[in-house]
């Protein structure tokens, strides 16, 4: 939001609309919640009312000496590590643990439809790329910058869900077979996993 | 454009059977990109070498343009090979003492082509993947992904309008990666079928539809499915 308004004076509704053209309204905020952050960061003294209610009564506000002080400190920081709940390793931690469940296939759902998006995603990219080329303004830059941010993410979940899919296949040989032969099936590969398993 | 129906190839190995591909239906398209995706063993490759009659299969079908290669004498294979298919491998292969309008023009002279013919058709091919000013320049005098480009130009080169490619991408940068994928792509939509086998997830996103496989069996599909391709599975194993 303080990002936002760095660029000049605006009210509540504008803030949405831009912060969705940045992102390509990625993270829809709805309006009530900008309100309340507006809210919040008058009281904090990081943003200010600026001028009148418009004929519409909306409320401009502008970013304050000390809010432009705490947008730099933001910029200039580092985003900590994401600390909300993860489902999918949640989902996969009791996948293995949980009596009766094939990990793989579940594994393999999750995949094809990480897999998916992830084509969805580098669609939207293509036709992103065109456009800037046409034009190289700054909002689609940013657009694209959060698409890759996405379609990164995808691929290392993709990748995560092949590495958790061969663990799986790995511990799973082990159990099957006595110790002192697991070491040398786990070398040769998939070629004598399979004729384990005939 | 190509169809596979139930390839099975099994190869024997130290006295015991390996099941390479295990009954493997897939079709793809004039238009479309499949990419092929799984673990290192799983049955990528050889299927890539059944598709362009590189490799022939234990038993089941494989039809280019409608062709069943299996029928096919090893020079009647060859000839198909040269017109329908362009292959595009991770080792690029391209000679080093040709410039590359003579790399790409050279399996249309081995077709019978005239030179002059020949060298039109490398010209266009060259343009299309966006290098027709390295016509005269040779291999060692190239990035990599500028070789990359004219390997892809001598697959696309002439009537060929099935292409297969093998990791592509493998040995260059992720954004010279992405430029040779983008030529792929066109090609594709332009008309061709292409078949790319890889690892890089972000590569398979560029096709229309990601198969994948395990243990020499397609367990799962993401993307569109093809009408074709169901009526085929029925014949298949659930």
């Amino acid at each position: 939001m303080l990002a936002l308004l760095e660029r000049g004076p605006s009210h509540g509704y504008q803030l949405r609309a831009e912060f969705d053209a940045a992102t390509g309204a990625t993270w829809p905020l709805n309006v009530g919640q900008v309100y309340s952050t507006l809210d919040r960061l008058e009281r904090d003294g990081l943003v200010a009312q600026e001028g009148e209610p418009d004929f519409e009564g909306r409320i401009a506000y502008r970013l304050t000496e000390d809010g432009r002080r705490t947008l730099r400190a933001w910029f200039a920081s580092p985003v900590s590590s994401r600390s909300g709940r993860d489902e999918l390793s949640i989902k996969l931690a009791l996948a293995v643990t949980t009596p009766g469940v094939d990990v793989t296939a579940v594994v393999q759902t999750q995949r094809s439809a990480t897999m998916t998006s992830l084509q969805e995603l580098t669609r939207l990219k293509t036709g992103a790329d065109a456009d800037a080329d046409a034009d190289a303004d700054v909002g689609e830059l940013a657009w694209l910058l959060v698409l890759d941010a996405l379609i990164f993410r995808a691929e290392a979940e993709i990748r995560w869900l092949d590495h958790c899919e061969a663990r799986v296949a790995r511990a799973a040989v082990r159990r099957r077979q006595p110790a002192g032969t697991a070491a040398a099936t786990s070398t040769v590969g998939a070629a004598s996993t399979t004729g384990a398993r005939r | 454009m190509l169809v596979l129906s139930g390839v099975t190839r099994e190869h024997v190995q130290g006295g015991m059977t390996v099941h390479a591909l295990r009954g493997v239906d897939l079709a793809v398209h004039a238009g479309e990109l499949v990419a092929v995706m799984g673990p290192s063993g799983s049955g990528k490759s050889t299927l890539l070498h059944a598709a362009g009659g590189l490799d022939t299969p234990t038993s089941g079908q494989v039809l280019v343009e409608g062709v069943d290669l299996a029928g096919l004498s090893a020079a009647a294979t060859a000839a198909v090979r040269r017109r329908s298919i362009g292959y595009v491998f991770q080792d690029l292969n391209l000679l080093p003492s040709l410039s590359a309008v003579e790399n790409v023009a050279l399996p249309r002279e081995l077709d019978g082509v005239r030179r002059r013919r020949a060298r039109q058709e490398a010209l266009a091919a060259l343009a299309e993947v966006g290098v027709a000013e390295l016509a005269d320049r040779f291999p060692d005098n190239m990035s990599g992904g500028q070789q990359q480009r004219v390997a892809i130009a001598r697959a696309l080169v002439g009537p060929r309008r099935l292409l297969l490619a093998d990791e592509p991408t493998g040995a260059l940068d992720s954004t010279t990666g992405e430029e040779v994928l983008q030529v792929l792509r066109a090609r594709c939509e332009a008309g061709a079928a292409g078949v790319l086998v890889t690892h890089e997830p972000r590569h398979a996103a560029w096709a229309d539809r990601v198969v994948f496989l395990r243990d020499g069996a397609v367990v799962d599909q993401s993307g569109p499915v093809a009408g074709a391709e169901s009526l085929l599975a029925t014949g298949g194993p659930a």
